[in-house]
């Protein structure tokens, strides 16, 4: 099973604003699911409306081959 | 599928039955291994495999009755394989020591043999090797029986010394010229041997029993009655059998040792105190049937070869040539032509046995993607002489593991969306033809080929209405074969169901299909409407009037949903003659076809299999290509290969001009159906349809196109999620370079557009996708196993 380092999961995130909110993205706490499994995780996101960002590395990366695992379980 | 279903379906597969020399030999040798040694040249190997299961391999090798020989297949074509001449080869030339040194376990149980020959020495051999202790008595002055009335020339006493040797070694004891029966003139009272021994075996050769007067239930011959499986008596402790109880004009030296070594093996359960399961799994001891299938296909006859010194037996180099005549006898017929057996390196049972285990949930669902990846083709069943089907045995599965909720959602989801969108009012409809109130015939065009050549339905429609005067009614929609892939049994039953209500309700109109596949669905599951494939309809009718102006010579590839429909096969061999085409066959073709990727969802599933399977195909002729399937005429072309649709070739322009169409996409497809109803509705039944509300322009690049359609990701997807972000400002932006990114979620998957506001419209700067759910808590997924992911929960 591949770890996943951090510069994939936060990808480019650091030049990422919310469009909606006018305020740049923070590191925060995100749950993600899937197939009846959760899992916490840090993700840029905008604290103000909550709008989290997937970097596209990290959906074409890691994100398959964790589904994948999960399917597969 | 419980596993006795699963069995049966296996078990079809012939590939693990023994090849006949081993079938036919009761001990099994393995000649067919023997004969790929000996064609190496590596007699030692050779030999090791001949006395793995040859008790006394030296004298076996010079004069064994080998029955193997008449088995042999090579029978067909020059003459059965001189296996004994070379078993007795690898004897002459193996290299290496004659006894190996075995570790011995240690039993204080003690056995008696009765009769040094062959059989009973075998089962002295046998059960030393387990630790027994054996005593063997006979009334001559050494081993050998029968054996030693062969004349030296044929079984030197050398061979037959260096063969025994090996008793010696293991402590057998041997009590010569004694004679042992319950009458006066024995030198061993066969009473005392009962009470001094564990168990008795008697190898008494061709002699009348009655005489020794042993206490044993005897049969209306007067023979010992001894059990052909077991080879037990009346008398649990004593087992009989080699010559004894064999005709004399048919003596068999193997099927003594064969004897021998089933005594063995019944003796030792005696004593382990297992007597109770003695006639357990015992069906694999003797000869046997074999259904081993062996082509014989490009197999040119080849006579035995001869020897120099016959004498002397076969030299290497001869030895060596006549084992290259050995067939090598295994079934491999499918895996020779399936790509899916092939990438996954495995043969057909284990394949199969992979699916059950992942079908069973034994150890998770780590083969969910094989599971998922044939293409239900049916080549392998049509190849194979038992009907072996990879296809059932998947189809059972994935059926399975939806009934349990445990199929990946990703492996079929956007096959299942494809269905639902073509059974939607975008493109579902079903209408008598205009001023009719019933239909005659009623066009069905299926899904596919209205998404990839919506021109040609419109064409076929025209033409059909001229052609039939009572009628032709028209329904679009999806025969739902994709849920029948998918193993959605609920879905499909559905699917099946209201295709019957609408041809109910359009008065049970003859069905004519456009679509090889459709053919498949309504003929299996929908018997009571009577349907036709349009190409063998249209080759009834006869052709549009416009002759073709040009003339191929085309490779006609046939669809392999209808592998089994010769009428359909000779149809569109008749239409392409009527065309003045020249047909290319292919090695493959008609029942042996293969499947062009999009079969059993092979495409969605496993992408990258679905193009080595197109791949293969479209180099197998440097022709262009013709094909009877939309989605066969689409993946070849999207692969880049010039192919035509039949209706191609049938419906050209004014001027008889043929021409092949570009390829078509997934977006593309369903674009081509909502078009196609919109256009139908407009120009043949003259209704007034609304146009759609526009939806976001977006331009994409060939490149990222050619990208989304690898993943699975429509236009329409992104048109949803740039229109949310524009309509709610839900959206990122990048302060480098200016881009948007935002993201939807219509149904199960989260789509993500980076895009900026271009002149034409939204330019698509990258499109990408994924399951997992954000915000997951929110969305309605329990958290079953909180923290569980081993990989994202490394971060926390």
């Amino acid at each position: 099973m591949p770890r996943v380092d951090q510069e994939e999961m936060l990808g480019n995130g650091k030049d990422i604003i919310c469009a909606k909110c006018d305020i740049p993205l923070k590191v925060g706490h995100v749950t993600l699911g899937y197939v009846g499994t959760t899992f916490p995780v840090d993700l840029f996101k905008c604290l103000e409306c909550g709008l989290v960002y997937i970097p596209s590395g990290l959906a074409r990366g890691s994100m398959v081959e964790v589904e994948r695992a999960l399917e597969d379980k | 599928m419980d596993t006795q279903q699963f069995h049966e379906m296996e078990a079809k597969c012939t590939r693990e039955n023994l090849p006949r020399c081993a079938a036919a030999c009761p001990i099994h040798v393995d000649a067919r291994g023997i004969m790929a040694a000996v064609r190496k040249g590596d007699f030692s190997k050779g030999y090791a495999l001949f006395a793995r299961t040859a008790p006394f391999p030296g004298i076996i090798s010079r004069v064994c009755d080998h029955p193997c020989q008449e088995a042999c297949k090579r029978v067909e074509a020059g003459g059965g394989l001189a296996i004994n001449a070379l078993e007795r080869a690898c004897r002459d030339f193996n290299a290496k020591p004659l006894i190996k040194n075995n570790l011995i376990p240690n039993k204080d149980k003690k056995v008696a043999v009765v009769g040094a020959g062959i059989s009973g020495l075998t089962v002295a051999l046998n059960l030393s090797y387990k630790g027994y202790k054996l005593t063997v008595f006979d009334a001559s002055r050494e081993f050998g029986g029968r054996l030693l009335k062969i004349p030296e020339a044929t079984l030197p006493r050398q061979i037959i010394a260096d063969d025994f040797e090996i008793l010696t070694k293991l402590g057998v004891q041997a009590k010569f010229g004694v004679t042992v029966g319950n009458t006066d003139g024995a030198d061993v009272l066969f009473n005392d041997l009962l009470a001094e021994f564990d168990a008795v075996y008697l190898g008494l050769g061709q002699i009348k029993a009655a005489d020794f007067a042993l206490g044993l239930e005897l049969d209306s011959d007067g023979c010992i009655r001894i059990d052909p499986v077991t080879l037990g008596t009346s008398n649990p402790k004593v087992f009989a059998g080699g010559s004894y109880r064999q005709d004399s004009s048919e003596l068999s030296l193997i099927n003594a040792v064969s004897d021998g070594k089933s005594a063995a093996v019944s003796i030792d359960r005696v004593l382990q105190g297992a007597g109770a399961t003695l006639h357990t799994n015992r069906t694999n001891e003797g000869p046997q049937p074999t259904r081993l299938f062996t082509s014989m296909e490009g197999i040119e006859p080849l006579p035995v070869v001869s020897m120099v010194d016959p004498g002397e037996g076969y030299t290497r180099e001869e030895a060596t040539e006549e084992a290259e005549r050995c067939l090598d006898c295994q079934c491999a017929e499918c895996m020779k032509l399936c790509e899916y057996m092939q990438h996954y390196k495995a043969p057909p049972r284990t394949l199969a046995m992979w699916i059950f285990k992942n079908m069973s949930g034994v150890g998770g669902h780590k083969f969910n993607q094989l599971m998922n990846s044939c293409s239900m083709c049916r080549l392998c069943e049509s190849v194979c002489q038992d009907d072996f089907s990879m296809a059932d045995i998947s189809r059972e599965a994935r059926e399975t593991l939806v009934s349990i909720g445990k199929m990946p959602p990703s492996a079929f989801d956007f096959a299942l969306q494809d269905l639902k969108y073509s059974n939607s009012d975008a493109f579902a409809m079903a209408k008598h033809e205009p001023g009719f109130s019933k239909s005659e015939i009623m066009f069905y065009p299926g899904c596919q080929l209205s998404g990839s050549a919506p021109g040609q339905v419109i064409s076929v429609y025209s033409f059909l209405r001229k052609k039939i005067k009572d009628g032709v009614g028209l329904m679009l929609g999806c025969c739902g074969a994709q849920a029948d892939w998918a193993g959605e049994k609920e879905t499909f039953a559905e699917t099946i169901q209201s295709i019957k209500a609408e041809w109910e309700r359009m008065g049970k109109p003859k069905v004519i299909l456009g679509c090889p596949t459709c053919v498949m669905i309504f003929k299996n599951n929908m018997p009571d409407i009577s349907a036709e494939f349009l190409c063998s309809f249209i080759d009834r009718i006869g052709l549009p009037e416009i002759p073709p102006a040009e003339s191929y010579t085309l490779a006609l590839h046939d669809s392999c949903t209808t592998r089994y429909e010769r009428e359909i096969q000779d149809s569109v061999r008749n239409i392409l003659r009527q065309l003045g085409h020249n047909i290319e066959e292919f090695k493959t073709s008609r029942e042996l076809t293969e499947c062009c990727g999009f079969g059993g969802l092979m495409q969605i599933s496993n992408k990258d299999l679905a193009h080595r399977v197109v791949d293969r195909r479209i180099n197998e002729s440097d022709k262009d290509y013709v094909t009877y399937c939309a989605m066969c005429r689409d993946n070849f072309t999207n692969r880049g290969k010039k192919t035509y649709h039949l209706l191609d070739l049938i419906f050209t322009d004014e001027t008889g001009k043929i021409a092949a169409r570009p390829p078509v996409g997934y977006s593309q497809r369903h674009e081509n159906r909502a078009r196609l109803k919109t256009t139908l509705l407009r120009e043949i039944w003259g209704e007034a349809v609304q146009d759609r509300q526009a939806p976001v322009k977006l331009v994409i690049s060939d490149k990222l196109s050619s990208l989304m359609e690898d993943s699975l990701i429509m236009v329409s997807d992104l048109q949803q999620v740039v229109d949310y972000a524009e309509r709610t400002g839900n959206k990122l932006q990048n302060t480098v370079n200016g881009h948007f990114l935002a993201s939807y979620k219509p149904a199960f998957v989260t789509y993500w557009v980076e895009y900026s506001a271009g002149e034409d419209g939204f330019v698509v700067h990258d499109a990408y996708s994924h399951r997992i759910v954000i915000n997951a808590t929110d969305h309605g997924i329990t958290p079953e196993q909180p923290g569980q992911c081993p990989v994202f929960s490394s971060l926390t």
